[in-house]
């Protein structure tokens, strides 16, 4: 790690402010990806602008609307009963992500600001299209997530939280990667009326999508019969060492198939 | 039986210090006006070092110094066992230095060290070295390298170390001829990393007031390393050497070796006079640690009418890296060829080995080293076999087991079994896994989707490495006894110098049991002292399964001579005749009477012998002994793996592994199921999740994390089925064979021959290591197109 300047911020405009006095800031939310690669000195941020006691935290439930603040770790997420009631399969996400170490320290506005194409909060995010918070404006899933690792946050633009809507039945289903448990490919469907998302992340060389075909055809049939993912162009996959392209396109209807059952 | 006595399961006692985070490891020493030092390592996988320029290192904060290859000029880091070629002619053994002397070849080879007074100033100024390289192409995949690819030693154009053969081709081809039936295979032994819990750390050090040297490093034998650095690289004799290895978290084999920056440390601790401290990190373990496994292999087996195994011939490519790490060239021969065999009566057995430089890491053993390599062929050889011929994989298996009354059997391939007995292992296994009812399990999971298949691996090794006459008529350049010291305080408590060494086995318990129960005193009294070279007469080290049949032996012994010794000093006291003293329950009795006399009181007398007849006993009471084995050891057993198989995503799951092994006598029973579910473990790591997989133009190791590179966890594994079947080692008094590495020689079959039996009837007849979901799904897409085309 090579040396940088620590600083706290007491509040979201506080952090934002900070971040726009810096030539080359960070803010620290979880740490859970910033703190790792500073370590490996593939990051070297020259200010780190602390969120702790931004006063980010905590669950709220508004009607139909969930909402958790950027600080919110996983660990809360998946235990708050709020969530569990209102989204169940939101919480159920929320623990499964990384070990206990990492939800209990990791938190859903680092996640999704990170977008790593591998993360699971972005295919809620956009399977139950959620509104994004920030200092500045508010966010849909779409707009949020533009590419991989890459947002549409300004510079000096912190998250503050997440909306998410209540909707009819919801699934997440993660196959992944055997050495760092990551998704490979996860699937996320939500079915509010006649209205079916289905969103993938782990799978897409572009970061998290929305699968329109499969959202077509299971708005018409809500059946995992009707799961086709044949016309899915297969270079629009990632390819690595654990997955090739065709692969991870069998596991995204594989994944699509068994949400669409526990939905 | 004592509770705390031979067979008894006494919780380690060790464990109280390691689970409170008391341990003392080589990271957790501070010397004395300590320095830190960093190694820079190539980029490159080869490549040629124009010029390097330390100038701005050398003025960056808290620098002492930074050292190169020109500066560091000593000897080669020796390689331990010297094979020849077929035509009698020696190997090629190329230098290995210590810091790259113009060149370098693999990524992670070592360049220079800075050191300075903070680690980390010690890598901010690493960053300033200016090393001028000319990337040169290299020879990553052994095919390549020995097929024209560029050579990795200038001066070995062919990327051969060695062209080496057991048994006479010509006769093993002769039965081929006449075979009723020929079962061929091309085997991948898959390369692993063995990412012990601890990276290796190393300090040197050097006294100005006496010259003396000293080195605490990650090592599993302290005293080779003495010899190895001491007299082949620094030429430090061994008076002014003294080499610790403290507690040390996990070896796998990958710490026997002597490693450059042990050599490094030492020999800067002299230039700066002061002590230097170097612990890797993870990143860079992964390319220095030497590596495990990596063969490519093509066997075939030939058999007769009634499927009895009649021949059988091997023909192996080893990867030895870009250098020979200290014992890597007897794993794919002498560990290897010599256990083709198995448990089996094939009478004839050729093998041809040819070891292969490559711009890799350098291999050398790994947990089981050439045995599980050996047993891998040959138990996917003999089920396949069994499928081709439509024979029972048991049936197959016990018609060409060597018979129970065939001990000591003779093999084809050197070694001497001296006792077994494998239909009661299989028989055993068979049980514990529910052979009966596994169609009943298979239609059940079938009713579910879901695949199910048996596999069987049916094994021996060689362990209790080793008889030293024998390892070194075959080129071992050292002997493989083992020493032992007991020292019997004048209150009774002992102390035991051990040169085994213990770095997760519990020796600490094991080998105070053995005292304990020799000499009736209370486990408690007993301590293992081990790893230091000024406090430890000899050793030769743990690995091979050896702690126990060797260093456990060499113990018995001198507690033969503590026991002769005190029963004198008794007969002494008691004023009888040394021969008319009997020894048992920690008391000295003489025949047919009520005399008698507590060992503490013997231990006491020998501290004060007021009226000792000097010239007939001596005060004191402490005993050296050295042992050299007359044989390996030869453990067995039967090891039955059961898999389900989700054919929509390729997962496969391990729904039950059951291991009966004989691993001779058991000393501590939870101890030795301890060894061998780590042991499976890591076989269950080789065969489904691990491999180091390298980018075959960059020579990058693409999978240097655990991002990517897949260690077995604890929910990747069933909950083991473990038993224990005796028979005794005929050649040592405590009938002990090892069971250190069974798990892992025993398991990689039985879970590939598993899968391919789940997969047998959708076409797929093999799968490499490591059998991964993407790899399962692949095979039964590939196997549904090829049915499709017919």
């Amino acid at each position: 790690m090579y040396e940088f300047n620590y600083d706290k911020a007491n509040s979201a405009a506080d952090a934002a402010s900070k971040l726009a006095a810096s030539d080359d800031g960070k803010v620290l939310a979880g740490g859970q990806t910033l703190i790792p690669t500073m370590k490996q000195r593939l990051a070297a941020p020259e200010d780190v602008i602390d969120l702790a006691s931004a006063g980010l935290s905590g669950i709220a439930v508004d009607g139909d609307i969930v909402v958790i603040g950027a600080m919110t770790t996983h660990a809360t997420v998946a235990s708050s009963s709020d969530v569990q009631s209102v989204i169940p399969a939101l919480a159920e996400l929320a623990g499964n992500i990384g070990d206990n170490q990492v939800r209990t320290r990791g938190t859903i506005g680092g996640s999704i600001a990170n977008n790593d194409p591998a993360a699971d909060y972005p295919a809620a995010c956009m399977g139950l299209g959620a509104t994004i918070i920030t200092t500045k404006r508010g966010l849909s899933a779409e707009e949020f997530f533009t590419g991989l690792f890459e947002t549409a946050l300004d510079e000096d633009e912190i998250i503050t939280a997440v909306k998410f809507p209540k909707v009819d039945s919801a699934n997440y289903q993660k196959f992944p990667n055997p050495a760092s448990r990551y998704a490979l490919a996860g699937v996320f469907v939500a079915k509010t009326g006649s209205e079916v998302r289905v969103a993938v992340t782990g799978a897409g060389n572009d970061g998290v999508f929305r699968a329109h075909k499969l959202e077509e055809a299971l708005a018409a049939n809500f059946s995992a019969d009707v799961v086709d993912i044949s016309p899915m162009p297969e270079d629009s996959m990632i390819e690595d060492l654990h997955a090739s392209a065709a692969y991870r396109k069998n596991l995204i209807g594989v994944m699509t198939k068994r949400a669409v059952q526990a939905c | 039986m004592s509770d705390t006595g031979i067979g008894a399961a006494v919780r380690r006692k060790e464990d109280f210090r390691f689970l409170t985070g008391q341990g003392n490891y080589t990271d957790d020493i501070n010397r004395p006006n300590q320095t830190y030092g960093y190694i820079v390592r190539s980029p490159y996988a080869h490549a040629t070092i124009n010029s390097i320029d330390t100038s701005s290192v050398k003025e960056a904060d808290g620098v002492v110094a930074v050292f190169t290859g020109e500066d560091m000029q000593v000897g080669s880091i020796p390689c331990g066992w010297g094979v020849n070629n077929k035509d009698g002619s020696p190997m090629n053994e190329p230098f290995h230095p210590a810091l790259a002397q113009g060149k370098v070849r693999h990524v992670g080879d070592q360049v220079a060290i800075v050191i300075a007074e903070t680690y980390a100033q010690a890598k901010d100024a690493a960053e300033l070295l200016e090393v001028d390289y000319e990337e040169l192409p290299a020879s990553i995949n052994m095919e390549n390298a020995v097929n024209g690819g560029p050579a990795v030693h200038d001066d070995i154009p062919s990327n051969l170390c060695y062209d080496w053969e057991l048994g006479d081709e010509a006769e093993v081809n002769a039965v081929f001829d006449n075979a009723h039936h020929i079962t061929s295979l091309d085997i991948v032994n898959n390369r692993l990393v063995a990412n012990p819990m601890e990276p290796r750390a190393a300090i040197g050090e050097y006294d100005t007031a006496t010259g003396e040297y000293t080195l605490f490093t990650t090592s599993q034998n302290p005293h080779v390393i003495r010899l190895l650095m001491g007299a082949f690289v620094l030429q430090i004799p061994e008076h002014k050497l003294r080499v610790v290895a403290p507690d040390v978290g996990g070896g796998f084999g990958t710490k026997i070796y002597h490693y450059a920056e042990e050599a490094i440390v030492t020999w800067a601790a002299g230039q700066i006079k002061r002590p230097i401290k170097w612990t890797c990190e993870r990143a860079d373990a992964f390319v220095s640690d030497a590596h495990g496994r990596d063969n490519l292999t093509h066997c075939e087996l030939a058999l007769d009418a009634d499927g009895k195994f009649i021949g059988l011939r091997v023909y192996t490519k080893a990867n030895m890296g870009a250098y020979l790490s200290t014992f890597s060239t007897c794993v794919p021969t002498y560990l290897h060829s010599t256990l083709l065999a198995g448990v089996y009566t094939t009478p004839v057995i050729y093998s041809n080995v040819k070891a292969v430089f490559t711009n890799t890491v350098p291999v050398d053993a790994y947990r089981g080293a050439g045995r599980p390599e050996a047993t891998y062929l040959l138990e996917r050889l003999v089920d396949r076999a069994a499928r081709e011929m439509g024979i029972p994989q048991d049936e197959i298996r016990r018609k060409n087991f060597i018979p129970t009354d065939a001990f000591p059997y003779q093999t084809p391939v050197a070694l001497q079994y001296d006792s077994g007995d494998y239909f009661a292992t299989l028989e055993g296994a068979q049980k514990m896994a529910d052979v009966d009812g596994f169609a009943a399990r298979k239609a059940e999971a079938a009713s579910r989707g879901k695949l199910r298949g048996l596999g069987y691996s049916t094994y021996v090794e060689a362990c209790g490495i080793a008889p030293s006459a024998v390892v070194g008529s075959l080129g071992a350049r050292a002997g493989l006894f083992e020493s032992a010291n007991i020292r019997v305080h004048p209150t009774g408590s002992v102390t035991v110098y051990t040169g085994s060494h213990s770095h997760g086995q519990g020796h600490e318990t094991t080998f105070a049991q053995l005292v304990s129960d020799t000499l009736g005193i209370p486990i408690e009294n007993v301590d293992i002292s081990h790893g230091d070279t000024n406090k430890v007469a000899f050793g030769m080290g743990t690995y091979g399964s050896r702690s126990l049949a060797v260093g456990g032996e060499a113990m018995m012994k001198a507690l033969n001579k503590v026991v002769d010794k005190a029963k004198k000093i008794a007969a002494h006291v008691l004023e009888a005749d040394a021969g008319d003293i009997e020894f048992a329950d920690g008391k000295f009795a003489v025949t047919g009477t009520d005399k008698e006399m507590a060992f503490g009181d013997v231990a006491l007398t020998a501290y004060v012998p007021h009226n000792f007849p000097h010239d007939e006993l001596e005060p004191g009471l402490e005993e050296q002994a050295f042992y050299d084995p007359n044989n390996f050891t030869f453990p067995g057993g039967c090891h039955i793996c059961e898999v389900e198989i989700d054919p929509e995503t390729g997962v496969t799951e391990i729904v039950s592994m059951s291991a009966m092994d004989d691993v001779g006598r058991v000393i501590n029973p939870m101890i030795v199921e301890g060894q061998i579910q780590g042991g499976l473990a890591q076989g269950i790591g080789q065969a489904l999740l691990e491999g180091a997989v390298y980018d075959e133009d960059s020579g990058q190791l693409l999978n240097g994390s655990y991002m990517d590179y897949t260690m077995p966890r604890a929910d990747d594994l069933p909950s083991f089925k473990v038993g224990t079947s005796e028979t005794l080692c005929a050649h040592n008094s405590l009938g002990v064979k090892g069971c250190g590495e069974v798990g892992a020689i025993g398991s990689p079959p039985s879970v590939i021959n598993a899968i391919v039996d789940a997969l047998w009837d959708l076409g797929v007849t093999d799968i490499s290591m490591p059998a991964t979901p993407q790899k399962v799904w692949h095979a039964i897409q590939d196997a549904k197109m090829a049915q499709a085309a017919e």
